[in-house]
């Protein structure tokens, strides 16, 4: 059986990563960029699990379980602060969103 | 057999992120991000982490993608959902910064690759339930204890935010 070296995940990791940083970078829509910060986590998830069946350590993938854990309740808490803006200002267009700005 | 998974799944995960990041639709973008977050499940599978490849689906794929739609459809975007991506200059820098992170991160993959070699895996049946919760409630009962902690005051949050009656702006 013919494997692939593990090295090609890290490069999938890695360009999904920079995939999420051009979306908060580009995008002006909150729901978007929110969106493109899971895909971050998701790629960081990526190399952990890669890097643990490297190594044949379980603790990389008990990270990424706490990292789902963590990125769970911050969708619930981010998605909420978009609602409440969302009420407040009636956009969630980010250029718009400028209360802390002074 | 692998390759040829291994190849279709990242594929479908990297395009449907740069799918999920050019489309202008909400909706959309947010249908992208499942299929990716279904590929990485696949890729999980491929490195032997079936809890996590199931967690990955249920987790990202269902709850977490469930509620962005929700919160996409309460807040009734129709009448902006052709947001514009923004100015076109701002855009070109986005994307040259992105494009430098990504080869920071490629050099460093390669840079690994010049010291240790092809890393190579053993592609075998790795991270089922009973080691995970071996670990989950051994060496890592304490993180474990808190992350319930965290999801109750996440639940708390969500709660108070999504329901506190905001002033009027002038």
């Amino acid at each position: 059986m013919s494997t692939i070296p593990l090295d090609y995940f890290l490069i999938v990791a890695a360009l999904l990563f920079g995939i999420g940083v051009a979306g908060v970078l580009i995008r002006r829509n909150a729901l978007v960029i929110f969106m493109s910060i899971e895909l971050m986590l998701n790629a960081v998830n990526l190399t952990f699990i890669t890097f643990s069946e490297r190594w044949q350590a379980l603790d990389g993938q008990l990270f990424v379980f706490f990292i789902m854990t963590v990125a769970a309740a911050e969708v619930a808490v981010g998605l909420a602060i978009i609602i409440s803006v969302f009420r407040l200002r009636g956009t969630v267009h980010v250029d718009e969103i400028n209360l802390l700005k002074g | 057999m692998i390759p040829v998974l291994f190849f279709l799944f990242a594929g479908l995960a990297i395009a449907g992120a740069v799918l999920m990041v050019t489309h202008k639709n909400p909706v959309y973008s947010a249908v992208f991000l499942i299929l990716t977050f279904f590929a990485l499940a696949g890729l999980y599978f491929l490195l032997g982490a079936q809890f996590l490849s199931i967690v990955q689906v249920i987790v990202y794929a269902g709850a977490i993608m469930v509620l962005f739609l929700f919160v996409i459809m309460l807040l009734n975007l129709a009448d902006e959902v052709q947001l514009p991506l923004g100015q076109r200059r701002s855009i070109a820098l986005g994307v040259l910064m992105a494009v430098v992170l990504a080869v920071q991160l490629l050099v460093f993959v390669a840079a690994g690759h010049a010291l240790f070699g092809r890393l190579t895996g053993q592609y075998g049946v790795f991270g089922g339930v009973e080691s995970l919760g071996k670990g989950l409630f051994s060496t890592y009962l304490y993180p474990f204890e808190i992350a319930s902690v965290l999801l109750l005051t996440g639940i708390v949050g969500a709660i108070i935010l999504g329901s506190r009656k905001l002033p009027k702006e002038q």
